[in-house]
Order: C-alpha cells, then sequence, then structure tokens
C-alpha cells in the first residue's frame, strides 16, 4: 500500500479509480475532484474546464466502455486518473473497447488533433446542427468538446488485449491559469 | 396550461415553463445519463405551447455546465423557440466563463431567435 502511495504522490495524483463506471460513479468522482480543487482554491476557470473534461471523458466510458474476458469473466473495469502539477492537470483514462471500434475512433481523434482553435469550433458546429443522439446516449461531439477546453491535442493509444479488444488510453491537459 | 417544474439535481437542471406567469427558464448543471430523455418533455411542452404563445416569451438559459449530449439537446429546444411568435433568449453567464458565452454565442449562430447576453 506505501508503494501505491508513493507512486500516487511521485506523479502527482489526487484522484485515480479503478472499476466499474455508471452514472451514479461519475457523480461521485466529479464531486470528489470537485472538492478537492475546491479545498486547494483553484481558480474558478480552470475548475470549470477540468470538470468539463472530466463529465465527457468519464460519460465516454459509461457509454462505450467494453468488456472482455478473463477467463470464465468477463471484466468491465475501466480507469480514471487526474493529476495535479505547477502548471497542468493531466485528465487520463483507460477502458477497453471492441477492437473494431479502433479504426473509427482513431480517425476522430486524428480529426480534432489536426484542427486549431477554430477549425475546432466550425466543426463543432457542423457535429451539432447535423448529429442525433446515439442509441448509446452521445451527440458525437465529446473528443472536439475536450480538445476546445484543452487548447492542446488529446494524446491516445491503443493497446491490444486478445483478438477481440483493444486497450484505449487518453490523455488531455488542462493549463492552470 | 400546464406548468412544467422540475426540480434542479446535481446532474440535472432546474426548469419552469409557466406560461400563466410568463415564467421560462432553465438554470443550473445538465448532464444527465440520458439527454435525449430527459428533454423530452421540455420539447413537448414548447410544441404545445407554440400553438397559442404569450405575446412575448422570454426564455432564460442560467446555465453553469452543460455535457455535449446536452449540447444537442439545448439546441433542439432552441429550434422550437423559433416556431413561437415572440421568443427571445436571455443567456446568462458567470463573469469570467467564457466557455458559457462562447457557447451562447454560437447557439445564437445556429438559430433563428433574438438572444441577449447577461453577466450573473
Amino acid at each position: 500500500m506505501y508503494d501505491l502511495h508513493k507512486s500516487m504522490r511521485e506523479q502527482n495524483l489526487i484522484l485515480v479509480y479503478e472499476g466499474e463506471f455508471t452514472q451514479e460513479i461519475t457523480k461521485s468522482v466529479l464531486a470528489m475532484a470537485e472538492r478537492n480543487m475546491d479545498s486547494m482554491g483553484e481558480e474558478s476557470s480552470t475548475k470549470r474546464k477540468v470538470f468539463n473534461v472530466m463529465v465527457e471523458c468519464l460519460q465516454n466510458i459509461v457509454k462505450h466502455g467494453e468488456g472482455y474476458k478473463i477467463g470464465e469473466n468477463i471484466d468491465y473495469d475501466a480507469v480514471f486518473m487526474i493529476g495535479k502539477k505547477d502548471d497542468e492537470y493531466v485528465i487520463t483514462s483507460g477502458n477497453p473497447l471492441n477492437k473494431s471500434d479502433v479504426n473509427k475512433l482513431k480517425g476522430k481523434l486524428d480529426q480534432v488533433n489536426s484542427l486549431d482553435k477554430d477549425g475546432l469550433k466550425q466543426l463543432y458546429k457542423e457535429i451539432i446542427k447535423n448529429t442525433t443522439i446515439s442509441e448509446k446516449g452521445g451527440a458525437g461531439l465529446g473528443f472536439v468538446d475536450m480538445a476546445r477546453k484543452s487548447g492542446r491535442q488529446l494524446e491516445y493509444d491503443f493497446i491490444t488485449i486478445d483478438d477481440e479488444r483493444s486497450f484505449f488510453s487518453l490523455k488531455t491537459t488542462i493549463s492552470r491559469n | 396550461m400546464e406548468i412544467l417544474n422540475l426540480e434542479g439535481t446535481e446532474d440535472t437542471p432546474k426548469i419552469i415553463l409557466d406560461k400563466a406567469n410568463g415564467i421560462f427558464e432553465i438554470s443550473g448543471r445538465s448532464l444527465p445519463e440520458d439527454s435525449a430523455e430527459f428533454y423530452q418533455p421540455v420539447l413537448d411542452w414548447l410544441e404545445a405551447y407554440a400553438q397559442s404563445p404569450n405575446p412575448k416569451s422570454e426564455f432564460v438559459f442560467k446555465l453553469e455546465y452543460f455535457n455535449t449530449a446536452s449540447s444537442k439537446l439545448i439546441l433542439d429546444v432552441l429550434s422550437k423557440l423559433e416556431d413561437i411568435s415572440g421568443a427571445s433568449v436571455n443567456w446568462y453567464f458567470h463573469e469570467d466563463d467564457e466557455d458559457m458565452e462562447e457557447a451562447g454565442e454560437e447557439f445564437s449562430e445556429l438559430v433563428e431567435v433574438d438572444f441577449e447576453f447577461n453577466i450573473y
């Protein structure tokens, strides 16, 4: 336990959650992070941006995270964490998903990362005008919004778990004012 | 017309749509698990209201935060206002909340409804 504690301290992690993701858990994680930022006297504009990115990140996992088989069991667990450095917050998530979704997701992320501030604004307006809410409840705007709030590229990677599943990691950075 | 009155929660906004008293307001946080389901009663109410609206109706949006799935539904709500004669929007944002101000500006560019911007 002490090793985990040390490692969290070294990485400046203020919150780590590993397990099942639901709307109820999303609300709890948000409340904890908010209290943490409040108690540290964080600027409200930074707090809002971090909150914003957290919601999109957490709800993405609730909506799109897929289970994978470990032996006889299906494991739906994903991981979410927030690190706080002197000049920025780092919001990281990781969740298993279907391999068949990887290319589509990669395409969206690469598109978002190729755009500047105005390009992202245009893309946001284009999507919101034409989108309908998907069966899973998303508007297809999450990554665009996260990139707009961050002002930097979204870092990601995919690691193969087995024949059917990959593990998707996503990192978003918010500068502290 | 019946009043639509929803108490705000930690993930849904407070909503009052009251024709008799001329109060139309959405405020607070919006990040429900199912945004389409949450906003359906609002869209239904506005559709009925459009049949015989007050001469003027000022819709107050005083949102502290909304997620992207809600933003699509907020656009749907604003689009409904296009069909209500005499409808306008009063968009409130915190003084230092540029993102909420910009969000309001973007919505105002997407619908044919008059917007007024206010700081709270």
